[in-house]
């Protein structure tokens, strides 16, 4: 198995001066331009980024990507709509102003699924964005970019996004870290919104140590997020020793029991199998493991209170999308017209679909019907969640149903039973704003799967470390994607 | 016409004064050069999020407890959703769910007689961009947007213009007094919603409710209650009634009518919900508490205590209510010792007419309620006539001098003997001065008019003094 330096090893070579900050930029920009070829990760590649001083700061110097859907002052973000093609903002996110402090360099802004609301990395106005580990197959989404040029060893990491599991699906299905903290933790100042209650920052990284650094360097509270919380006590990286001995996770029966899926396809089989085979390393460790049982109807529910609350949301906050302000103008008699022709025009079809749902559910007579109920279950399952996490350290799943699925969906092996719960249980992460993290656990027909570990609001430091503790048993730390080096 | 009762509600929105923006830190001026005010969020640009501006919110808790309004325990806000160039964001973020206040009430005079208005609810908002329209353009000014707004809806209460007129007038002055807002119709500060039925005198069941909007006189919505009082029953008189639809209408100000703007079924759905960007927060009794200390004494209070205990006829403490400097400024003087009814006399009269003269405001006028004191005083003790006081009254403002120099001026000593006296001592006390004045140090002839006006402390007539140093040293 390749693999590539982690965010330490490289300050140490610049401290050492064994490389410059400046030949990290090139080296990183070349490799940019490479995968673009080939996974069509960015919107943006940023060619006159050039190195920055090096100090003790384990960032100072490094390169890393960024989500199209941050805000970053003079550089074009899209967000990969066609609504915001030629947006090139005035102020950057506080999430990136942040990081900006510890002298990173961005190389690039990733592609991703139109405004985040996607799950494949299909629906970006710049085309399909493609799995560096076989490129016929989805590198999920929505953070598709931002997980392919991580995987492809582009740099030690980049920012992403979350609001149903688009930093942690993707991350599996590219084999890397994927780390959303809990909710308000880092500030969504200069995020462009998709669900605002389910809407989170988080990086994707080949390390859960990375993970650590980089989250430490994105949060705080900030004056601009009034959801965001003062986390100044809370250190990461400190935190992570890898002793785990005494700690308990829990399983949901009703998504990963194997009985559940009697045409389970072999893919499914060997997931569910190699996740149950994951949890003996960290029982090796002295960790409880349990299998809990929670009412399949409450499971049942949680795709479609996802898919409730984030589309209404998601209509109200992108109605600023008129090309009045921002955006290419629309053509047309009077104002509605021009708003009409822009929208219509500026949107992928998939995105219509959902504005659609969330303006039915968010109809007067609908309301309580759907919103309101939705709002309702989402306190049933956090509470539940909530209720769990006093006896367990966190909750242990594996993510989605096995490998990245094929881009032509027409090759998939077909798995007859309903796994809807198995691919969609993450959005349990943002119901309750908890902390979550996808690391990689192995390779089903030579692709890479991930597990998901998520925890109670505000303990992202004990989630770390378990995530941290399963890592170093495993031998996928640090694994790149072979995509660039025949090649070179 | 006449024989129906007419059920009349309000709407009022009113623009709050503060420093920022209700939900920026933009601020909160939007008269100046257009799209000076503005921040990020004011044109909703990508990523952007609301903050809170804690002083709206309690200027908002202070509106809500002087209406006798129930408060909720928690604080949120609610999406207001709808297209409208005007509005950036594609919604407005109010309070649909949980308003700052409900259920309250507040007493006002109509023709002397009281009447308790009943209020439906009060909710914070945050106001729309404003638009100007030429002829073949539209242009969006965004300091407005983003102005921390009060709509302020009462029950269906009021039964006549004069009602409605009244109760607008009112809550108009307690804005103001209140501190909440300047409630200047003429800036537009203050912007209504009508909405207006009629029944039979003694049906029990409301008739149909035709909405008005945007009215932006208090002169219009007594115009448009009418007009539209007056439309409906003909239409009853001519039994048909069932042509009254439960609409929406707007007033046209050229005509003094109101025209169609779209029907029931039309009626926009704003979807709103939860502003998820807010978190909800507790509002804490012991801000309210806080709070309760700054309710200011009212204007109906103000005028009773006026008329009860100040002996002012009601025409006076009418006048004097009407703006809160104006009352401020009449119990100042009361307070300060000056007869009420003085004290009203003045403020009523020269003082009213003077400041509407200059065009100007109680904040600019140089006759603080110490000076007139001066001046009353005086007059009290018979030590000037009334007709001098007149007259210092004007010298005073004219020159912006303490009126009090003007007293000094019409004591002053004049009696050539009685000042020579004072010369002649002066000069004998004086020798080397005088010797050395003749010697050519021609400047201490101020010196020895100095003494004199030291001697009478400042009373001597200071051109008879001249005259005889003059005679006596030259």
């Amino acid at each position: 198995m390749k693999t590539i330096k982690t965010i330490e090893e490289l300050h140490q070579m610049l401290i050492n001066k064994e490389i410059t900050s400046d030949e990290l930029v090139k080296d990183s920009l070349k490799k940019a331009h490479l995968l673009q070829t080939k996974c069509n990760a960015f919107v943006t590649i940023l060619d006159d980024a050039k190195g920055k001083e090096v100090t003790e700061d384990l960032l100072s110097g490094i390169p890393y990507g960024i989500k199209d859907n941050y805000s970053t002052k003079g550089i074009l973000s899209t967000g990969s709509s066609n609504t915001l093609k030629d947006y090139v903002p005035f102020f950057s996110a506080t999430a990136v102003l942040n990081l900006e402090k510890h002298h990173v360099v961005p190389i690039g802004k990733t592609a991703m699924d139109e405004f985040g609301m996607g799950g494949s990395g299909t629906t970006a106005h710049t085309g399909n964005i493609l799995n560096p580990w076989d490129t016929t197959r989805m590198a999920g989404g929505s953070s598709s970019g931002s997980a392919a040029s991580v995987a492809a060893g582009v740099y030690p990491f980049a920012l992403g996004s979350d609001t149903g599991d688009s930093i942690r699906k993707p991350a599996a299905f590219c084999g890397i870290v994927g780390y959303k903290p809990t909710y308000g933790m880092i500030s969504r100042y200069g995020l462009f919104p998709f669900a605002s209650s389910l809407d989170h920052c988080g990086c994707l990284t080949r390390s859960v140590k990375d993970a650590a650094i980089v989250v430490d360097a994105m949060k705080g509270i900030d004056k601009n997020d009034l959801t965001s919380w003062d986390s100044q006590d809370i250190h990461l990286f400190e935190s992570l020793d890898g002793n785990v001995k005494g700690k308990k996770l829990f399983y949901i029966k009703e998504i990963v029991n194997l009985e559940n899926y009697p045409d389970a396809s072999l893919e499914l089989k060997e997931h569910l199998n190699n996740f149950y085979h994951t949890l003996d390393y960290l029982k090796e460790e002295g960790v409880t493991i349990e299998e809990v049982s929670i009412e399949q109807n409450l499971i049942n529910t949680i795709f479609s209170v996802y898919e409730c609350l984030s589309c209404a949301e998601a209509t109200s906050n992108m109605s600023n999308l008129t090309g009045i302000i921002f955006g290419p103008r629309g053509e047309g008699k009077g104002v509605n017209e021009m708003m009409k022709e822009h929208r219509t025009k500026g949107f992928s079809s998939l995105i219509k679909r959902r504005f659609v749902i969330g303006s039915y559910i968010l109809q007067k007579e609908n309301q309580e019907r759907y919103f309101v109920n939705a709002q309702r279950v989402r306190r049933l399952i956090v509470d539940k969640m909530k209720e769990l996490f006093k006896t367990y350290d966190g909750l242990i799943m594996p993510v989605s149903t096995g490998p990245a699925p094929y881009i032509d969906g027409s090759k998939d092996e077909i798995t007859k039973d309903n796994t809807t719960n198995l691919e969609e249980h993450l959005q349990i992460g943002n119901f309750g704003g908890f902390p979550s993290i996808t690391i990689p656990n192995g390779f089903i027909n030579n692709l890479p799967v991930g597990i998901n570990i998520t925890g109670n609001c505000y303990d992202d430091a004990n989630v770390l470390n378990i995530a941290y503790a399963l890592e170093s048993k495993m031998p996928y730390k640090n694994q790149v994607a072979p995509i660039l080096k025949e090649d070179e | 016409m006449g024989k129906y009762k007419a059920v009349i509600g309000l709407e009022m929105h009113c623009e709050m004064q503060s420093n920022s923006k209700v939900f920026s830190s933009a601020r909160n001026s939007y008269n100046d050069n257009p799209n000076a005010n503005i921040r990020p969020l004011d044109m909703a640009f990508p990523g952007t999020l609301p903050t809170v501006n804690i002083e709206c919110i309690r200027k908002s808790l202070l509106m809500a407890l002087i209406l006798n309004c129930q408060i909720p325990k928690y604080m949120y806000f609610d999406r207001k959703n709808y297209y409208y160039p005007d509005l950036p964001k594609g919604y407005q973020i109010t309070q649909m769910h949980e308003p700052v206040g409900v259920n309250g009430h507040i007493t006002i005079d109509v023709d002397g007689q009281s009447k308790e208005v009943l209020i439906h609810d009060i909710h914070l908002e945050e106001d729309s961009a404003s638009l100007d329209h030429y002829s073949t353009i539209s242009l969006i000014d965004y300091n407005r947007s983003g102005v921390p707004l009060l709509e302020l809806v009462t029950e269906p209460c009021l039964a006549s213009s004069k009602e409605a007129v009244a109760f607008l007038e009112y809550m108009r002055r307690v804005y103001q007094y209140a501190n909440v807002s300047e409630a200047d119709t003429k800036k537009g500060q203050i912007r209504c919603d009508v909405n207006v039925s009629i029944m039979d005198e003694d049906a029990k069941e409301l008739g149909t409710k035709v909405e008005i909007k945007n009215v932006n006189s208090f002169a219009n919505v007594a115009t448009a209650i009418e007009y539209e009082i007056k439309r409906q029953s003909e239409l009853k008189d001519a039994g048909r009634y069932d042509e009254v639809e439960q609409e929406t209408r707007r007033f046209d100000e050229e005509t003094g009518t109101t025209i169609r703007m779209r029907g029931k079924v039309d009626a926009i759905d704003y979807k709103y919900y939860v502003e998820p960007n807010i978190p909800k927060f507790k509002i804490e009794n012991s801000w309210l508490e806080e709070i309760k200390k700054d309710i200011p004494i009212l204007p109906r209070e103000r005028k009773l205590n006026y008329q009860n205990n100040l002996g002012l006829s009601e025409y006076d403490a009418n006048i004097i209510i009407k703006e809160k400097d104006y009352a401020d400024y009449f119990e100042e003087c009361v307070q300060l010792g000056i007869d009420p009814k003085v004290a009203a006399n003045y403020l009523t009269g020269p003082i009213i007419a003077y400041l509407n003269k200059e065009g100007l405001t109680l904040k600019d006028f140089y006759l603080i309620p110490a000076y007139l004191k001066e001046i009353t005083e005086e007059v009290a003790k018979g030590t000037i006539s009334s007709k001098q006081a007149k007259d210092i009254f004007n010298k005073s403002l004219e020159e912006k001098l303490e009126p009090k120099n003007y007293l000094s001026d019409n004591k002053q000593i004049s009696d050539e003997k009685e000042l020579e006296e004072i010369i002649n001592q002066i000069l004998e006390n004086n020798p080397s001065q005088i010797t050395e004045y003749q010697n050519g140090k021609t400047n201490l002839f101020q010196y020895f008019v100095g003494q004199v006006m030291k001697e009478t402390k400042g009373k001597a007539n200071p051109n008879i003094v001249r005259d005889i140093l003059n005679k006596k040293l030259n």
